[in-house]
């Protein structure tokens, strides 16, 4: 039986429905360009709405000796200098007019004593810096940018995930894609595409992400020959449920630490005052998640092996005012009043600062027609990534991605997609629904997580990395072999097979990241090469397919300019050093 | 010792369909969607549930459980000691699959409602309790629960006259705003039907967030639509002022 396919044109196809995603759709379809988005989820369910803490953005509304140089200064350092120095300069400049855009078309953050959108502190931020809603901000974000999508022009396709990317010659041409509802198929052809779909974090079992957190656009666009780099570096949060095991790594919002919360080992010791004694509970990310760890390793670890957090000394109303989402959470899903005692707390994976490698400032991958934005893409955060941080990126280059898939769109012709290759994906896609033997994708996910957790979690080293890599290639044979019983109507055993087949790619790249990299860096801890190591952070580390399989290569690191060099040669932040010289 | 605990969740399509049970074995803490992944991994992996952030963040995972309206992510099994859980997609949304329902009418209604008109350019200056009460209803997460439990839409599928809750709270944020400058008065009034809310209140006692939406946000709606449409000396007064 022929397959009845639907087949759409656009100037811009963006892939992805989160805060990125729907600020680059905004932004072609206000330049007048046919557009569409495409979301794997219901509008405004995307990974986005979990985020909690706030937005970073230099606005100096509490502080006024902030301003972009210190924002650039703070994203720099905690990136330990892998990043691509020209998306953190951007990306610090241009935050703020990013969440006026919000304010404008919507958003209501909370408020200062005078009337102006209030700024909380956050981890190795100078200065309190992150705009907020309570611990909702990205529900706010996502709400606002989809109350303003619904009034421009733009056709949004929901609960629709593509497969694979197209190209015509070496541009990209469109891709193929499946309806979750009744599996439909669909091909769009497009000028440009854009993938914001966001990070892999479920290749983790224990992780704060949401489902969709499976790397789809990342893995379409690798096996595309878009070049990914920084794949290494996955954030682990120091703050994830413990307990109940079904909770184990739902996120607790660093906004616990910025409005004043402490952590204890098991004895009772404040411990970041021994790893960190500045910054202490406000250390970077990286820093207070293997502080956890080694006090756990130490045995000095919380019943289900964490460490405790206690914001009781704020009081319940303050408790109640600030983190409403937290008092609700611990009260529904572990009868815990963390207003009346402290908590349990353990690193969960967060973030995967890696990804497409791109352009800083129009976001284009090296496959010409192909953008990404937002966490699918690498560079801004290097090898870690602070708080608040990643609303503004999605907000930034979400909107340069837009522009960037705009002018590119504007000079291009409309590509054509061979129907040999769509016929070949087709018969790809539908073999899953018919194989009468096969293996279980949700089994396979399991083992996914399995090898993740044991051979490439928060602590590595060479040995595990290469028994890792040896497991992975394994499964990913196994991967092209799975069943899924059932029609195609809204069939969840069907989606996850190709959902475990793009996190086992990258899982396999976020190894063979860590394996070139033989030093510790930012998010990346290895035992036998304990040291940061000043040859290893002049560069990134690139992978790609080739007829060979994949391959990875070190690229220079981009050097910092003279003047945005001599940022970092006083001895303290631009913003404290600027008042030092006013003193 | 673990044991098990039953479900019997719907299965089928619009064309009908029926219980069918679970076993699924008891772990501490467990909520009704962790028992439908087990079911899935285990049982009956083309079994359909919505579900996104399982945090109660995303208000994805909508249904009725034991006849109550409840978000699977936060509903503890434990709640159900030594009962039969049933699981049942919305009733007011077309049933596309299993626990899977289309709930597509809440955005195209959405899309009907004016933006946001700001009478000026960002920055903003607001006072914090000016913005609580708007701040209480974005507080949403589009569950549509209250749409799922509101008589007109459900029992009297009256979708034509009435857009219901949800889209009461999205006018209010509007309408409350302290800098908008939109007038929604006769769409509320009009199409989308304001007074067909008889003020029961089943829409504030399903809300997950805790939404106070019928005090907070039908009442004080229906009062200005009143101001506006039936007292004229308030009518001229607002006329003189413009």
């Amino acid at each position: 039986m022929r397959e009845e396919i639907a087949y759409h044109e656009y100037d811009v196809l963006v892939i992805g429905a989160g805060g990125a995603g729907l600020r680059a759709a905004i932004e072609s379809a206000e330049n007048g360009l046919k557009t569409a988005v495409l979301g794997k989820s219901l509008l405004g369910k995307a990974h986005t709405v979990m985020a909690e803490g706030g937005v970073a953005a230099a606005l100096g509304n509490l502080d006024p000796q902030d301003g972009w140089e210190t924002h650039f200064y703070d994203t720099m350092r905690s990136g330990h200098f892998i990043n691509d120095y020209r998306m953190a300069e951007v990306h610090a400049k241009e935050s703020p007019d990013r969440v006026l855009e919000l304010e404008y078309w919507g958003a209501v953050f909370d408020r200062t004593p005078d009337g102006k959108i209030m700024q909380r502190p956050f981890g190795a931020h100078t200065f309190r810096r992150l705009a907020h809603v309570g611990d909702r901000t990205g529900k706010e974000l996502i709400r606002t940018l989809e109350q303003k999508i619904l009034t421009v022009k733009v056709d949004i396709f929901q609960e629709i995930t593509a497969t694979k990317l197209f190209k015509d010659q070496d541009r990209i041409a469109g891709c193929i894609a499946y309806y979750r509802e009744d599996g439909r198929l669909a091909v769009f052809t497009a000028k440009a595409v854009v993938i914001a779909t966001g990070g892999w974090g479920k290749a983790y079992k224990v992780t704060s992400n949401s489902w969709e957190s499976t790397g789809d656009g990342a893995a379409l666009a690798f096996r595309a020959g878009a070049e990914l780099a920084d794949m290494e570096m996955v954030q682990f949060h120091p703050t994830g449920m413990t307990w109940p095991p079904g909770v184990r790594g739902i996120l607790v919002t660093e906004g616990v630490r910025g409005e004043g919360g402490l952590l204890f080992n098991s004895e009772g010791e404040r411990f970041m005052e021994k790893y960190d004694p500045v910054r202490k509970e406000l250390s970077s990310r990286d820093v207070v998640a293997r502080s956890i760890y080694k006090e756990v390793r130490a045995g000095r670890g919380t019943p289900h092996g964490g460490a405790w957090l206690d914001i009781t000394h704020k009081g319940a109303a303050f408790v109640k005012r600030k983190l409403p989402g937290m008092y609700e959470q611990f009260m529904a899903l572990a009868d815990v009043d963390i207003t009346k005692t402290r908590f349990e707390v353990a690193p969960t994976i967060h973030y995967t600062m890696g990804g497409l490698r791109v352009d800083a400032y129009t976001a284009s991958t090296n496959v010409p027609g192909l953008f990404a934005a937002g966490e699918c893409a690498a560079g801004l955060h290097g090898a870690n990534r602070l708080g608040g941080n990643s609303l503004s990126d999605i907000l930034v280059f979400g909107r340069r991605a837009g522009a960037g898939a705009t002018e590119y769109a504007k000079n291009s012709a409309m590509p054509k997609i061979d129907n040999a290759e769509v016929q070949a994906e087709v018969e790809r896609v539908l073999a899953p629904l018919s194989r009468s033997e096969g293996e279980n994708p949700y089994r396979l996910h399991e083992d996914l997580q399995e090898i993740m957790a044991a051979h490439v979690g928060i602590e590595r080293n060479g040995p595990e990395l290469e028994k890792g890599l040896a497991r992975l290639q394994e499964l990913r044979e196994r991967t092209a072999n799975m069943r899924a019983p059932g029609s195609r109507q809204f069939n969840p055993g069907w989606h996850s097979v190709f959902d475990v087949q793009n996190m086992c790619l990258l899982g396999e790249a976020i190894v063979r990241g860590a394996i070139e990299r033989k030093e510790s860096r930012g998010a990346q801890w290895r035992t036998d090469f304990p040291d940061e190591l000043e040859e290893q952070g002049k560069v990134n580390y690139v992978q790609q397919v080739t007829d060979k399989g994949i391959v990875v290569r070190p690229e220079p690191v981009p050097p910092m300019p003279a003047e945005l060099a001599e940022l970092f040669t006083r001895g303290v932040a631009p913003g404290l050093a600027n008042a030092a010289r006013k003193e | 010792m673990p044991e098990d605990i039953t479900l019997s969740v719907f299965r089928g399509d619009k064309g009908g369909g029926d219980e069918v049970e679970y076993k699924v074995p008891m772990q501490t803490g467990m909520v009704v969607l962790d028992a439908l992944h087990f079911i899935q991994a285990h049982d009956a992996p083309d079994l359909a549930v919505r579900w996104n952030c399982k945090a109660a963040h995303c208000g994805s995972c909508s249904a009725e459980i034991n006849g109550s309206l409840k978000l699977l992510c936060k509903t503890r099994v434990d709640d159900y000691v030594g009962e039969v859980i049933h699981v049942r997609p919305m009733h007011t949304f077309p049933v596309i699959k299993d626990l899977v329902t289309d709930v597509s009418w809440n955005y195209d209604m959405l899309r009907q409602v004016p933006a946001f008109q700001p009478a000026i350019k960002a920055p903003f200056t607001l006072q914090q309790r000016d913005v609580d009460r708007i701040q209480e209803f974005r507080n949403c997460i589009e569950c549509f629960l209250c749409q799922n439990v509101c008589h007109v839409l459900r029992d009297h599928s009256a979708q034509d006259r009435y857009w219901g809750p949800r889209l009461m709270i999205r006018f209010a944020e509007l309408e409350m705003h302290p800098l908008d400058t939109g007038d929604r008065m006769e769409l509320l009034k009009g199409a989308a039907g304001i007074g067909m809310c008889n003020i029961t209140k089943c829409c504030t006692v399903v809300c997950p967030q805790g939404i106070n939406i019928t005090d907070n946000g039908i009442i004080p709606l229906k009062e200005r639509v009143a101001d506006v449409y039936w007292d004229p000396l308030g009518g001229l007064v607002r006329k003189m002022h413009k």
